[in-house]
């Protein structure tokens, strides 16, 4: 049996809503106890952790692990080892890659690989149709037993609404997560921008951030018809968050997430055409990223994710209507997360609950508390540390990331899988 | 000297003394261009390359004799048709180009911040010949000096843009311009062809021409392409060469003296009426053609001298370590 003690800690409990100090007792890879007075005495290690913070790890949902098909860009590997060090412990895989991940035989490769290679839990999602083409449900619930944990065609929207609306009800039956991108297609068709001064000033292709509360409108109708499990990948615009809100309670069952990037950046973080900061969907206006930090506070928006997206040099280095989409997230979504904290947007518990928690529910999983039985996936961090990003030592393939020489804070100690540590010395 | 840029990318960065200096000279060599006065020295000794990677007859040409009244070797690329299609990147493009040693680069590109992109990746002087919707900066430039040569001068004046503002880099590039110089700038476009949030530019937006051309100085009309007309922007040519083509009658509203502008080329019929772009009391567009050469004249010239500042003091420096 062994055993592993930390104490001298700053637990972060986001079921409790509490920041207190403490210890925390592992046993056999679980959470055994967790307390406030004298921690008991242990056989096992003992981990002092100097008054800095002990958290459960970061669910990310939504991650692009670039094989099968792109491995220069991102293997379950470097992937693994990002995780681990930006104190990300399960990493929800997207189904988008070459070939997509719409077959039981295809998942079955990408647990295989993952169970080889990755530092840290990997939990993949299958697409919702065939080819993520929109035009027929994939095998949801073969994907299902061979371990798919969502569905979803990642940033391409099911424009049909008879196969979504099918693939919706179908999906119901197996209480299986659908996980979808908002956006009106037609009217987001070419934009790399969010219509408004910025995009005027640089004369780039626009779409009005209208789109994303359109898509929203017609899913939660779907909702309303189907009843079923659905989650929204990212919600980015103050407009579509009463629509959302009206949707919860209405009791659908519906959650939404956002990625780190749209919560610290706006639309004029893209100054002279940089491409690393181009995304889907785009960056918005500075009132849209304040109405949703709100959200997030308010718990309307449930999920924080790093929409980890690796791309290489050259599908960057292009002129910006013609450059790849997306930034790699795992290593700084904690540091960047960590800025709301700092600027008193939101307490470390709340951080938490958006991180870890809400995912670990959302997912049905066990993790993402700091609970007696619960996996002991744990990060040890100090949310003060200071630094300056430096792209070069990602430990991603691809170093696209929007915050190069960035200042930030808050640094990863150490991170447990399993009670087992995958990052840190010792 | 008041010139210190390195590329001419965009009227964005330039700062109004320097948009003073440009035009001061591009003002002596239009003067000098009629007398017929040879420069062959200024541009002696450089190669000058043209690359488009989108079709252009006129500012092509006009380029191409700017650089040669200065005595320039010139160069042109038509690049659609080659390397492009082969799946050569925009930046190996330009590593091949810059391997060649040009001293001026002149760049047509289809997408917005493309000839910037480009700019970052060579080391001789990039002009922004237009990119995407983004900046035609030489455009606005010819525009100013065609303004002050019949105005008298390039402030307090007020000035429309009518037509397609949406998609237009020349309009984009005068707003800046033309702000810069504290002008009173109004936009006039259906609402289809305007872009989103211009009020915070510092402009007037008017969806009608009567109200909108009333007592402006400079009338600047813009090309509507044809494939935007066809209900994609605006429900057909002919509604909207009732409602936005300048015509004598809505010419009228304008200042007495008010002068026509148009970058080419035109669509008679569509933003303009023939007789008024041929009427030699308003019209100035043979003059803005004119005064392009003698703009990018001076615009090459004082990138030139920048560049062989910056390649002395390189070569100083050499010389100093070597010592």
């Amino acid at each position: 049996m062994t055993e592993l003690l930390f104490t001298n800690a700053r637990l972060i409990d986001p079921v409790a809503i509490t920041d207190s100090a403490g210890w925390i007792l592992i046993k056999n890879g679980k959470i055994a106890a967790t307390g406030e007075e004298t921690p008991p005495d242990t056989k096992g290690t003992v981990i002092d952790c100097g008054g800095q913070c002990i958290a459960p790890g970061i669910i990310d949902i939504g991650v692009k692990v670039s094989e099968p098909g792109e491995r220069h860009k991102e293997s379950f590997h470097s992937a693994g080892l990002a995780a681990a060090a930006g104190g990300v412990t399960t990493i929800v895989t997207r189904a988008d890659t070459l070939p997509v991940i719409d077959t039981p035989e295809t998942l079955e490769f990408v647990a295989r690989r993952a169970a080889e290679d990755s530092a840290v839990n990997v939990l993949p999602m299958a697409a919702l149709t065939k080819g993520r083409e929109g035009n027929e449900m994939s095998e949801i619930g073969f994907l299902q037993d061979a371990g798919a944990v969502a569905f979803s065609d990642g940033l391409r929207v099911v424009s049909k609404t008879k196969v979504l609306s099918r693939a919706l009800t179908y999906a119901r039956s197996l209480d299986a997560l659908v996980i979808g991108h908002v956006q009106e297609p037609q009217l987001s068709e070419g934009a790399v921008a969010t219509k408004g001064k910025f995009a005027s000033l640089r004369g780039l292709p626009d779409v009005s951030p209208m789109a994303e509360r359109m898509g929203l409108d017609r899913d939660i109708s779907l909702l309303e018809m189907t009843g079923a499990k659905y989650h929204v990948d990212q919600l980015t615009t103050a407009r579509a968050l009463p629509a959302l809100e009206r949707a919860k309670r209405n009791g659908l069952d519906i959650t939404a997430g956002v990625s780190i990037h749209h919560l610290t950046l706006n639309e004029f973080d893209v100054a002279d055409y940089r491409t690393f900061f181009k995304l889907t969907p785009p960056l918005r206006a500075e009132e849209d990223r304040l109405a949703v930090i709100d959200a997030l506070r308010s718990g309307l928006i449930d999920i924080l994710c790093s929409m980890h997206t690796p791309q290489d040099e050259e599908s960057k280095r292009l002129p910006f209507e013609e450059a790849a989409s997306g930034a790699v997230g795992l290593e700084t979504l904690l540091p960047a997360s960590l800025r709301l904290y700092h600027a008193g947007h939101l307490t470390l518990p709340e951080l938490f609950r958006a991180l870890s928690l809400n995912p670990a529910r959302r997912l049905g999983l066990k993790s993402g508390r700091l609970l007696e039985g619960a996996p002991a996936d744990l990060i040890l961090f100090d949310p003060d540390a200071p630094f300056i990003l430096d792209r070069a030592t990602l430990r991603s393939k691809s170093k696209n990331t929007p915050f190069d020489g960035a200042r930030m804070q808050g640094k990863v100690i150490g991170t447990w899988v399993n009670g087992a540590r995958v990052f840190g010395d010792g | 000297m008041t010139f210190r840029a390195q590329h001419l990318l965009g009227i964005e960065h330039l700062r109004p003394e320097e948009i003073t200096t440009l035009l001061d000279l591009a003002d002596r060599y239009a003067n000098e261009n009629r007398q017929r006065r040879s420069h062959k020295d200024i541009l002696a000794g450089l190669t000058q390359i043209n690359m488009f990677f989108e079709n252009s007859t006129r500012t092509q040409a006009s380029f191409e004799l700017a650089g040669k009244r200065l005595g320039a070797d010139v160069m042109n690329m038509t690049m659609q048709a080659s390397s492009i299609k082969k799946g050569e990147t925009l930046i190996d493009t330009a590593l091949t180009l810059n391997a060649m040693h040009p001293d001026l680069l002149v760049v047509r590109h289809p997408n917005s911040g493309a000839v910037d992109l480009l700019s970052q990746k060579v080391n001789c002087a990039v002009l922004n010949a237009g990119d995407g919707r983004h900046e035609h900066p030489t455009q606005a430039l010819l525009d100013a000096l065609t303004i002050r040569r019949a105005k008298g001068r390039l402030h307090r004046l007020s000035v429309a843009i009518c037509g397609d503002i949406l998609h237009s880099r020349v309009a984009r590039s005068n707003i800046m311009l033309l702000g810069k110089m504290e002008n009173r700038i109004r936009l006039i476009a259906p609402p289809t062809l305007m872009p989103a949030g211009v009020t915070e530019f510092g402009v007037e937006v008017f969806h009608d021409m009567r109200e909108g051309l009333r007592d402006v100085d400079v009338v600047m009309m813009l090309r509507l392409q044809k494939e935007r007309m066809d209900g994609g922007f605006v429900p057909s040519e002919r509604e909207y060469y009732h409602r936005y083509g300048l015509d004598a009658e809505k010419l009228s509203y304008a200042k007495e003296d008010a002068i026509v502008m148009h970058p080419g080329p035109m669509n008679r019929g569509v933003e303009i009426d023939g007789t008024i772009a041929d009427d030699i009391n308003r019209s100035v567009i043979q003059t803005q053609v004119e005064m392009g050469v003698a703009v990018r004249m001076a615009a090459m010239d004082l990138l030139a001298r920048n560049l062989r500042a910056r390649r002395g003091a390189e070569l100083q420096n050499e010389k100093g370590i070597m010592v």
